[in-house]
């Protein structure tokens, strides 16, 4: 209507998503968005399906509903084309490509884009965030700690050079201090204008970051809610959880 | 001030135990090379096997898939090469031409459809295709003369060229075998060879990277059916025989120790296995009624102390951690 060009469509609109393990929904018509530059928050117990609704958005696993991806639908089957559309995950247990080197893992995070200057580019930028994935390049990634996996797996993520970043309980079977660190490098990033999509059991850190939150419960989404509004996640568990 | 003289340093170490399986296996071969006899017989054989063996590492080493069938493209491209040879007289590089194409649509029809599923659906289909063309080798005895099998099926040459002499032919082996080596290093170190690594790692994790796993494990699987044609090729015009038991399950249980005695996933580890496990049956000749027993013990005692195969024996000695 306005001469402005009105609004733009938000960076993810999910409608009606629903996934399929062989005969079992283990998602049902979930919706769900994330605007641009948003660092929206998915919450939810153990087998809430909050991996479930990740894998479904990227196309890994037997789905159906409406995903779009800045206003543009995203093919229900590929996760190719979601990672080439810049839609990219962090996977559930990191994911890393254990018996290769660190540089390796980094350079198959970058395997869609074959221009050197972007690629150094992006290798410095994951220096920048990570300086201890540049310390450890050799290094077999099998072989670092569970913390400096997790760093790998994002690093790798970053160098596909993501346009939405989408990560599955980066926290696990990690120390505090820890997931801290990475958490508030996702805060970086955000803040830089990356639009984040964050699945957490760990509800206080994530509550912190993000700007709206999603409540998932036996595969259906709850709520929505707004993270300043709530003190707790015993709160929130209390309302809409139990 | 004396200095030690044993001073070698750990990588050097490293270095030299992971050559000395290559220097082992080529110390063989050039001694069947310079002596002749029954040897050069048996080195003939175990380097068709390094090609073999190489191509099915490609897709189950490299791209961590797993196949029980390509011995069936061994037998399409290697009776494909004896008919055409003995029966239209074609030359023996057309009709391995033929064979390659014929093995290599065969593989695309079973690849296309099984490769886009996950789990063990490829294996199976691979191990059914296995003995579908075996039976058919028995079976249709129009082309194949059946349990028969052809014989007089000329030896390797171009334009009349022809290679006769045992000698002659382990050195064109040697060569092929160069080759076939060097395409397999150029397969790993290329970016193609990283995508399947990544696939064989984690195919959700490669998916999720952008890394297309249907079309990358369809093309290995066709580059290693390649490889294996080439082989089957090979072994009728080496032998100038072929009957439907040259192709038959053996094949698939002794590709498969050469793969894992060698070790699997590695350059050397083909090369390695297929000439140590062809050898092994002639050093164990002497034991007689043993000779089986001795055979297995051999191969446990090789996985117990060698468990990622031979050509893996570097990773014994500790790599210097890197400060």
């Amino acid at each position: 209507m306005s001469g402005f060009g009105g609004i733009a469509p938000p960076t993810l609109a999910i409608e009606g998503l629903s996934a399929l393990y062989g005969h079992v929904e283990a998602l049902h018509a979930a919706d769900l968005r994330v605007e641009d530059r948003e660092f929206v928050a998915v919450l939810g117990p153990n087998g809430a399906g909050k991996s479930t609704l990740m894998r479904a958005i990227m196309g890994l696993v037997e789905n159906r509903g409406r995903v779009a991806f800045r206003g543009e639908p995203l093919p229900r089957r590929s996760p190719e084309i979601c990672a080439a559309r810049g839609v990219v995950l962090v996977p559930e247990g990191r994911g890393i490509f254990g018996p290769m080197t660190v540089a390796e893992n980094l350079e198959l995070g970058a395997y869609l884009s074959r221009a050197k200057a972007e690629f150094e580019r992006r290798r410095e930028r994951v220096f920048a965030l990570f300086p201890r994935l540049k310390e450890r390049l050799s290094q077999v990634a099998g072989s670092l700690s569970g913390g400096e996996q997790q760093m790998l797996a994002i690093g790798r993520a970053l160098m596909a050079g993501p346009k939405l970043l989408m990560l599955d309980e980066p926290s696990l079977g990690l120390a505090p201090r820890v997931v801290e660190e990475i958490l508030s490098i996702l805060g970086a990033l955000n803040k830089e204008g990356l639009p984040i999509l964050l699945v957490e059991q760990k509800a206080p850190l994530a509550l912190q970051l993000a700007k709206r939150a999603y409540l998932l419960s036996v595969g259906r989404v709850m709520a929505e809610i707004d993270p300043r509004t709530v003190a707790s996640y015993d709160e929130i568990a209390a309302h809409y959880l139990s | 001030m004396t200095k030690s003289p044993r001073t070698i340093s750990p990588e050097a170490w490293r270095r030299s135990i992971g050559a000395l399986p290559w220097l082992a296996a080529g110390g063989v071969l050039a001694y069947a090379f310079v002596f002749g006899g029954y040897l050069t017989t048996v080195m003939s054989f175990a380097l068709i096997y390094v090609i073999f063996v190489t191509g099915l590492n490609i897709f189950m080493g490299f791209a961590g898939q797993v196949s029980f069938g390509h011995n069936a493209f061994a037998a399409l491209s290697g009776y494909t090469s004896a008919v055409l040879t003995t029966s239209y007289a074609w030359e023996p590089l057309a009709a391995f031409g033929a064979g390659l194409a014929l093995a290599l649509a065969c593989a695309l029809v079973i690849g296309y459809p099984t490769l886009r599923l996950r789990g063990h659906y490829l294996a199976m289909a691979t191990l059914a295709v296995g003995l579908i063309v075996y039976e058919v080798a028995v079976e249709w005895k129009a082309l194949t003369q059946g349990y028969m099998g052809i014989s007089g099926i000329p030896p390797l040459g171009i334009a009349g060229l022809e290679v006769t002499s045992e000698r002659g032919q382990l050195a064109l082996l040697a060569i092929v075998v160069a080759l076939v080596l060097g395409a397999a290093w150029r397969i790993r170190e290329s970016r193609f060879g990283r995508a399947l690594a990544a696939v064989a790692g984690s195919e959700d994790a490669a998916r999720a990277l952008g890394i297309s796993a249907a079309h990358y494990k369809l093309t290995a699987f066709l580059a290693s059916a390649a490889f294996a044609a080439l082989a089957g090729s090979l072994f009728v015009h080496v032998v100038g025989f072929v009957s439907p038991e040259v192709y038959g399950l053996h094949m698939v249980v002794l590709s498969f120790t050469m793969l894992y005695v060698g070790g699997i996933g590695t350059i050397a580890g083909p090369f390695v296995g297929a000439i140590l496990v062809s050898l092994l049956p002639e050093l164990l000749r002497r034991f007689k009624d043993y000779q089986d027993l001795v055979y297995g013990v051999a191969l446990i005692l090789l996985l117990i102390y060698a468990p990622k195969g031979l050509s893996a024996m570097k990773g014994l000695v500790r790599k210097p951690v890197p400060r």
